[in-house]
């Protein structure tokens, strides 16, 4: 394949995929040929990307441009259906058809027995066709059609059991969520457009408008509108501070989705955003410091809630949301290969997570099923001492943790000590930050060994009826999640820092993409190799508290979070209800919408509107009652009146 | 864009004519109900053939008339028969020629005198075709009227359970509207006559009238009181959820698809470049009125419990962007407004043909009584979703380029505009969310029939869906064709 002109294949073959278990999926009706099918479609795209990666490794140009047909053409406005190959975009085709390929064979024995087998793998096909053109499109529409394709699939999958009202309704608040972000990043790029526009370059294309970024005023108030603008957009797709609500409910959806879209791919889309536009967002300082900031208290607040769930996709769930906080605060203080770097080792080791989580419950399930019991297969009281029943998850499932945690020499170490030592030494940091960021790093090593704790950990606590019936799974299960925990393991090798020794192979090969931007904004982490040793230092100590912790009191002293609930029991509560989040924004938002819209409807639309109008006919109708008293009164009669008067007047003046 | 007598064949008067022939031969055999429904769907077959053969065979690029056609009618009066078409109207006519093809098949069950059913539909697109090419004043409005009466007749004896009120309200509605056009119309005919001692309709002549502002505004009033009812723009809209929720299925695919978009073609063709210095005053308030109506009837929309009232309202909502963008009066705006009418016909008309499909198996529309219909009619449901999405703007499906390219017009004319437009897009999805959530998920309310579609059915679905994915992946032909006629009317209504 010389050249770039075959890009188009590595969407299309999700798409053909999804076409074709979308159409014929229910006459085909084998799972293994459905199921077969879908992975072929994601694999054969990963095999692309695998060879462009190389083709784009040994190439010295790193920016590379597919057009392949026009898509809109009016006035100032050329769109094309174009593609954009350069470092940051292959590194996240490889994350989507890699960690992807693994979720599609992975949902072969998950999905198996389901009754919509073949929409389910249509439905993960077009995600995966979407999150590629989000990825590849050469320009900002082109993105805008997979932000919004996600965001369609996403509500399809986590509606999947569609028969459950909380599925459609959890479904539906994603959608609408998202759209709050869509405004943003509407409104974003119709005024950089504009901007752009009114200096003589109309444009939607990042190449463009990386070129003629400088043509804004840096640090005006335009680029500042402009980007925060579009970090609205992100806060909705990556679930941050303010718009995170849609996530955790998003687990309605199967385990794998959550995997894929939840967790690796679809909600790391709006840093994948702000690193594509990442010279616009260095333009604003402003912007840089709202990011930081809004990263930082997601990052410690969705930890905080994950401390008090009892739902082990719902853990995860926030963990999610926490680690997108760190991405984002890598991204605000100017981390940007930082921040893609744990965007890569989080969709390893997070995936890995949930589809661990997903063979725990598909387990249990099992067990459930043997009993003939009724009980809830996710809620972590109910488990314990799965590490004997479930070998392989377990391993796999802890050595994510590990990694999660940040011990060192496993791969999120690496990306989260460089996200924390850029908060803290970067031009565009602050130690506030660092701090922040730290604790919520201890916060996360201790709920993801809480976790560990109570699921595979201490005694079983299983109904007794099912606790022997729980099997380990089979191997299309266990194979991706072998794979995913290797990589968890050593995916942090790419990026080990020079005060490491390591050669930080990965902040070469961003270099083209990001290197402009931080020299032209002087933008850098600058301190002692003291100061860098002391904070890794302290970093790994908070980790090693937080599991310490976690082990103590949930291995060693298991009656003592029973005690601290009891004696924070309002505390509890409320971390254990989110803080009430969801029950703030009905108050602020929702129903006061719907009373206007109410209000508007019985109100406004019924009452005065048309009641203005009822009005007049029935004024009419008493005038014409009273004038002429042998009319019957009835409307049609009127009417017909009318119509004969308007022929007649008309016939008057064309013929008379 | 000369007053020039044809030559060529009359094309225009045969698509105009055509379905008119049908309705005799449908009156002729009116015994029979099968001869009638393949006669009507015979005729809007030709009708089709001949306007997408028209579409292909022309040069659509240039600008000008693509096609004129100009007889002399009533000399007494000036009064002539002068057709035209550019590449708005030929738009607009393939998507009247297309909408009349599934309104036939969708009623192809209709029980209820199917002669004089098949009849009224047939002269309806008379009408509206009528009113696409009509360039003489009183041609148009005789057109314009001729809309009125068979879809008085289609809601008033087709329609549902409070049918007579609302043909009654619609009919009012419309008729005073169209009253002030009449009264507006033999005005400008006296005055211009008087001016020049030249008496005619003929919109190019009328547009030299020598006007001062008051009488422009005045006329410019007329006109609009007309056309922003059929839009119908807020608050004239009150009529539209009631006859769409009266009307039959046919009644309001027709409604929405076609009816509401004559109001728009007659403002764009007649009332802007007739009184310019009017029109450009009155942008601020057109723009005001559409930006309300716009989250006003997407409001309103999320808490109705009637499927096809979701649906009407929003209409409302959606027309509210094809009237911004015409306030925001630059190409690419006009451009998203006219793919965006084009879209909506498509959108909207394949929602309501579902809805009737829908009622068709379930008795109802009320959303507490429907659910789960993805259960027991994966098929239908798939398609729903599909014309659900596409009505809420979804990137890649019909809606989502008119909308886009009218935000970025207004963005770039009135940048606080186009800001508050673009929540119309959150809106949009809460109320189609909240449409899908009550119909096709959820538990199943066990429609009474469940048979999953039938072959007629795939017929009518099958070129809407392929049509509202096209026009979302590539509607460049749809702009190249309507670039230079938009251009011009730009030119010839802004002084």
């Amino acid at each position: 394949m010389q050249g770039y002109s075959y890009l188009w294949l590595i969407p299309f073959f999700p798409l053909a995929g999804s076409i074709i278990n979308g159409l014929f999926g229910k006459k085909i009706k084998n799972e293994a040929v459905i199921g077969g099918i879908a992975t072929l479609a994601i694999f054969s795209s990963f095999v692309v990307s695998c060879s462009y990666f190389f083709q784009l490794l040994g190439d010295s140009v790193k920016v590379h441009q597919n057009v392949i047909a026009p898509w809109i053409s009016v006035g100032n406005l050329q769109v094309d259906w174009g593609f954009l190959l350069d470092p940051l975009s292959v590194v996240m085709i490889l994350i989507i058809t890699g960690v992807g390929s693994l979720i599609h064979l992975y949902s072969i024995g998950y999905m198996h027995g389901e009754v919509g087998y073949y929409r389910f793998f249509s439905y993960l096909n077009l995600f995966c066709f979407s999150m590629l053109m989000l990825v590849l499109g050469n320009n900002a529409l082109v993105m805008f059609i997979g932000w919004e394709g996600v965001g369609l699939c996403s509500y399809l999958l986590i509606g999947y059991y569609f028969e459950k009202k909380s599925a459609g309704d959890a479904a539906k608040k994603a959608f609408v969520v998202n759209r709050i972000g869509d405004f943003g990043f509407l409104c974003g790029l119709f005024a950089l457009f504009w901007a752009l526009g009114s200096k003589g370059v109309w444009t939607l294309n990042f190449v463009e408008i990386s070129e003629n970024a400088h043509l804004l005023q840096s640090g005006g108030v335009l680029v500042t509108v402009v980007t925060l603008c579009f970090f609205l957009g992100a806060t909705g797709k990556s679930a941050q501070i303010p718009l995170f609500t849609w996530l955790p409910d998003a687990m309605e959806g199967p385990t794998p989705v959550s995997a894929l879209i939840h967790a690796a791919t679809m909600v790391t889309a709006g840093v994948y955003m702000i690193a594509r536009m990442n010279i616009l967002f260095a333009m604003s300082p402003v912007t840089m410091m709202v990011i930081a900031c809004v990263g930082a208290a997601t990052a410690i607040f969705a930890a905080s809630i994950g401390f008090a769930q009892n739902d082990i996709k719902r853990v995860l769930a926030y963990s999610t949301v926490s680690q997108l906080g760190f991405m984002f605060l890598a991204m605000g203080v100017g981390a940007f290969t930082a921040g893609i770097f744990h965007l890569m080792t989080h969709a390893f080791f997070k995936a890995c997570l949930f589809l661990g989580s997903g063979s725990v419950i598909h387990g249990m399930h099992h067990g459930y099923h043997h009993a003939h019991l009724d009980d809830d297969p996710q809620d972590m009281r109910n488990m314990g001492g799965l590490a004997k029943k479930m070998p392989i998850t377990y391993w796999t499932f802890l050595i994510s943790t590990i990694a999660i945690a940040g011990v060192p020499l496993f791969s999120a170490f690496f990306s989260k000590d460089e996200i924390l030592w850029w908060a803290f030494g970067s031009t565009r940091g602050h130690w506030g930050l660092w701090l922040v960021g730290a604790i919520a790093a201890g916060m996360t090593a201790f709920y993801m060994f809480r976790c560990v704790s109570m699921t595979f950990w201490g005694p079983q606590k299983t109904n007794p009826k099912a606790k022997d019936h729980i099997p380990e799974s089979p191997w299309t299960i266990t194979l991706p999640l072998i794979v995913l925990a290797f990589l968890a393991l050593v995916g942090g090798y790419v990026g080990v820092p020079a005060i490491l020794g390591g050669a930080n192979h990965i902040h070469h090969f961003f270099e083209p993409v990001f290197g402009h931007a931080q020299e032209l904004f002087k933008i850098e982490a600058h301190g002692s190799h003291a100061t860098e040793y002391a904070l890794m230092a302290a970093s790994v100590l908070i980790a090693f508290a937080g599991i310490g912790i976690a082990i103590f009191m949930y291995l060693k002293k298991p009656e003592l979070p029973g005690k601290f609930t009891a004696a924070f029991s309002g505390l509890h509560k409320a971390v254990y209800n989110k803080w009430y989040i969801d029950e703030l924004y009905d108050f602020l938002f929702v129903n006061p919408c719907k009373k206007i819209g109410t209000f508007l409807w019985r109100g406004v639309d019924v009452k005065v509107v048309d009641g203005a109008v009822n009005g007049c006919a029935w004024v009419i109708k008493g005038i014409g009652a009273g004038l002429r008293y042998s009319q019957s009164g009835y409307l049609h009669n009127y009417a017909v009146a009318m119509v004969v008067g308007v022929v007649v007047i008309v016939g008057y003046y064309v013929l008379g | 864009m000369t007053a020039e007598t044809s030559i060529t064949f009359p094309w225009l008067s045969l698509l105009l004519w055509l379905p008119l022939l049908g309705t005799l031969l449908c009156l002729l055999w009116r015994k029979s109900a099968a001869a009638c429904r393949y006669l009507a769907l015979g005729t809007t077959l030709l009708v089709l053939l001949v306007s997408v053969g028209l579409a292909v065979s022309l040069e659509t690029g240039a600008g000008g008339w693509l096609l004129f056609e100009d007889y002399r009618w009533i000399d007494a009066y000036g009064i002539r028969y002068t057709l035209g078409m550019d590449g708005i109207s030929l738009l607009l006519i393939l998507l009247t020629a297309f909408l009349q093809v599934i309104a036939v098949l969708i009623s192809w069950d209709m029980r209820k005198h199917p002669a004089l059913f098949f009849a009224l539909v047939l002269v309806l697109e008379t009408g509206i075709i009528g009113v696409f090419l009509a360039l003489d004043l009183v041609l148009f409005y005789l057109f314009w009227e001729l809309m009125l009466i068979p879809m008085f007749f289609l809601i008033g004896v087709w329609g549902h359970e409070r049918r007579v009120y609302a043909a009654v309200k619609f009919f009012l509605f419309t008729l005073s509207g169209s009253l002030l056009l009449l009264l507006a119309i033999i005005s400008l005919y006296l005055l211009h006559g008087e001016q020049t001692g030249v008496y005619t309709f003929a919109l190019a002549a009328l547009k030299q009238t020598e006007l001062n502002f008051t009488q422009e505004m005045i006329f410019y009033l007329c006109f609009m009181a007309a056309f922003v009812v059929k839009v119908p723009l807020f608050p004239f809209h009150t009529w539209l959820p009631d006859a769409h929720t009266e009307a039959p299925a046919a009644g309001s695919v027709d409604l929405a698809g076609l009816l509401l978009k004559t109001g728009v073609y007659g403002m764009i063709r007649f009332a802007f470049p007739l009184f310019p210095l009017a029109a450009e005053k009155s942008l601020p308030v057109l723009a005001a009125l559409a930006l309300i109506g716009l989250f006003y009837a997407a409001w309103i929309a999320y808490l109705q419990f009637d499927i096809k009232r979701i649906v009407a309202y929003s209409s409302v909502s959606h027309l509210g962007f094809v009237i911004l963008g015409l306030a925001a009066w630059n190409q690419t705006a006009w451009e998203g407004s006219v793919l965006l009418m084009i879209s909506h016909g498509v959108t909207t008309g394949a929602l309501f043909v579902m809805i009737a499909m829908i009622r068709q198996r379930t008795a109802t529309r009320e959303v507490d009584k429907l659910g789960g219909l993805w259960q027991s009619q994966p098929n239908l449901s798939a398609f729903f979703l599909l014309f659900c999405f596409a009505s809420l703007g979804l990137p890649g499906l019909a809606n989502f380029a008119g909308e886009i390219l009218i935000l970025i017009g207004v963005f770039s004319s009135q940048p606080l505009w186009g800001a508050i437009a673009v929540g119309g897009i959150l809106f949009a999805a809460a109320y189609m969310l909240r449409l899908l959530q009550e119909v096709i998920w959820g538990p199943c309310c066990e429609p009474f029939d469940k048979s999953d579609l039938c072959r007629r059915e795939w017929l009518i679905l099958i070129p809407l869906a392929l049509l509202v994915i096209w026009l979302g992946c590539y509607p460049q032909p749809a702009l190249d064709v309507m670039r230079a006629p938009i251009q011009l009317l730009l030119q010839g209504g802004m002084p």
